[in-house]
């Protein structure tokens, strides 16, 4: 089997459809470990990626009023037991442009491995950009995760992702996102993680609302068992006339799982809101006891509203 | 109405006490096969409770009592055991289960999932399927909405049993229609329904109903006169009316009505 065709049943495990990889009609970009095994620019997408000793540095352009049918997809990895990946990408999204990218991060045998995304994103004045990126962990819970975004939203553009990490085990997880938005931008983060055994998981988003009538929202879904800890800290600042934020956070927690939720809302304009709710705490009893009294048993009751809960 | 003249459920006797008060005492209740049963009472005369008592929910586990489902005891079943012998319970206030969707909190109560099952249950409830099946139990459902997908849920499960508490409340006027409608529909399909409510109206759909107050069931017998009975005596409370005495010992309940199947209870709910 060839490392790309690893890469691509790799990247199935993690969800996506590895036929795509190869389709000369969807962008698509492939990175095992340093290497770039595939880049599949479509009209209105320039991708350009430099080999570096442990990882990628790449350029991903989508030009002005680009939109595509379909969306961009991206594959990271590294197949081995061990090593080191660093993704050090920067991200434009031209004006008016209208953009999805599907990001599988996938370490099916990690037992001592680093990934590191270090992105800048910009998007344009009325652009939307749609980020899902969905990772895929072995068992071991070796592995050290460091995604870092600095993404700037400029008037009227939107920015709305999702990280998700909930197959395998999490391992070491320090999510670092900070977007500043322009008058009438809108900032959508929201992360799912399962965290269990060991897994130390650490969420921080911040938002900040500089112009006017900008939106955001910061919402985070832990579920948490075992010995894992999590801690989210969501900041969401306020900053401008009729900015309107909004940090919500739930946390669920079973055995001797400790979570924390810490959200910090800031307002320096008298004419803007930011909320915030919080709620962390075991399985909620009555809607144990309402799919209990459909059959479930307890077990699969508890995995129901989980698996809901990371859903939401 | 019945198989060998054997309640599917009988309660006897059953006493529970919460929070240092007795909020059940001494209910005796049965419930035939394909019977719709209406539990008619104030806010807080017990209703409720009895309800989470026969589910086995965590809490409401009776100090006194027996509950048979079928000629099985209950006591000591989990929900679970219990919804698998076929009974299960619509809860007043559903749970709001983040991020699963109408189609998955059907399909959780169905032996087989079934497309066209979790279509009727949702026309029945009059919730169009496709606007409905794959939305989430998040806040963007009204009150209304989810009581309904409830008892969907309930009528996709296809129970043995169904108890219903309140399926009247927080929905328009105008659907009452459709829930009256669900729970004959439940019943000809071999479904016995024991329905709680403070609404009367609800009772014209019952075979029987009985009437609860302070934790006792005080009459059982025929719809109409229990709902006459109800009216005319409950609202306001008679009873309570005619406590007497610093300890507040209630009076025994008075004459019921001019016959007609009806059957007085005393204070511990027996004949």
């Amino acid at each position: 089997m060839s490392e790309f065709e690893a890469m691509a049943a790799a990247y199935a495990q993690a969800g996506g459809d590895p036929g795509v990889l190869a389709s000369p009609t969807v962008a698509s970009l492939v990175v095992s470990g340093n290497r770039v095994l595939g880049a599949h620019p479509v009209p209105g997408i320039e991708f350009a990626a430099e080999e570096q000793p442990h990882g990628v540095k790449a350029t991903i352009k989508v030009l002005p009023r680009t939109r595509l049918a379909t969306p961009v997809h991206l594959c990271f990895g590294l197949l081995p037991e061990r090593g080191i990946q660093e993704i050090i990408a920067a991200y434009e999204i031209g004006e008016d442009a209208n953009v999805t990218f599907l990001a599988h991060c996938t370490f099916p045998n990690a037992v001592e491995v680093r990934h590191v995304m270090d992105a800048t994103m910009r998007i344009g004045r009325g652009a939307v950009l749609r980020y899902a990126e969905t990772h895929f962990h072995g068992s071991s819970g070796g592995i050290e995760v460091l995604p870092t975004a600095r993404v700037t939203v400029d008037a009227g553009g939107q920015f709305l992702t999702t990280f998700t990490l909930v197959k395998g085990r999490a391992g070491s997880v320090v999510l670092d996102y900070t977007v500043d938005v322009a008058e009438g931008g809108v900032a959508e983060l929201t992360s799912r993680i399962l965290g269990s055994g060991q897994d130390r998981i650490k969420v921080v988003e911040t938002i900040r609302l500089n112009g006017a009538a900008a939106r955001g929202l910061a919402k985070a879904r832990l579920a948490l068992s075992d010995d894992a800890q999590g801690e989210v800290v969501g900041t969401t600042e306020g900053n401008a006339p009729e900015a309107r934020g909004h940090i919500d956070c739930v946390e669920i927690v079973r055995d001797r799982a400790v979570a924390n939720a810490i959200p910090i809302v800031r307002v320096s304009h008298p004419q803007a809101q930011v909320t915030h709710e919080a709620a962390i705490g075991t399985v909620n009893r009555k809607e144990m006891e309402t799919l209990m009294a459909r059959g479930l048993d307890e077990e699969a009751a508890v995995d129901t509203i989980v698996r809901g809960m990371l859903a939401a | 109405m019945s198989q060998n003249g054997v309640p599917l459920l009988e309660v006897e006797r059953l006493g529970l006490c919460r929070g240092g008060r007795d909020v059940l005492r001494g209910v005796s209740l049965g419930v035939h096969h394909g019977q719709i049963h209406g539990l008619l009472g104030l806010n807080g005369s017990g209703k409720s409770s009895l309800a989470y008592a026969l589910m086995g929910c965590a809490g409401y586990a009776p100090e006194a009592g027996a509950i048979q489902f079928d000629g099985r005891d209950l006591n000591g079943l989990t929900i679970t055991e219990r919804a698998r012998l076929g009974l299960t319970l619509a809860w007043q206030e559903p749970a709001r289960i983040e991020g699963l969707t109408v189609e998955q909190y059907l399909a959780a109560g169905m032996r087989e999932r079934r497309e066209d099952r979790m279509q009727a249950a949702l026309e029945a409830v009059g919730l169009h399927p496709a606007r409905y099946i794959r939305r989430t139990l998040n806040s963007s459902l009204s009150g209304g909405e989810r009581k309904r997908i409830e008892l969907a849920a309930v009528y996709a499960m296809q129970p043995r049993l169904a108890i219903l508490d309140e399926p009247d409340s927080g929905i328009d006027v105008l659907s009452l229609t459709d829930i009256t409608g669900l729970i004959k529909r439940m019943a000809a399909e071999g479904t016995s329904v024991l329905v709680i409510t403070h609404r009367d109206e609800l009772t014209e759909a019952c075979d029987v109903a009985s009437l609860m107050c302070e934790g006792a069931i005080t009459v059982t017998g025929e719809p109409s006169i229990v709902r006459a009975h109800y009216r005319t005596r409950c609202r306001p409370c008679d009873i309570l009316l005619a406590r007497q005495g610093p300890d507040r010992t209630l009076a025994a309940p008075g004459p019921f009505g001019p016959g007609g199947g009806l059957e007085a209870r005393g204070r511990e709910g027996r004949p």
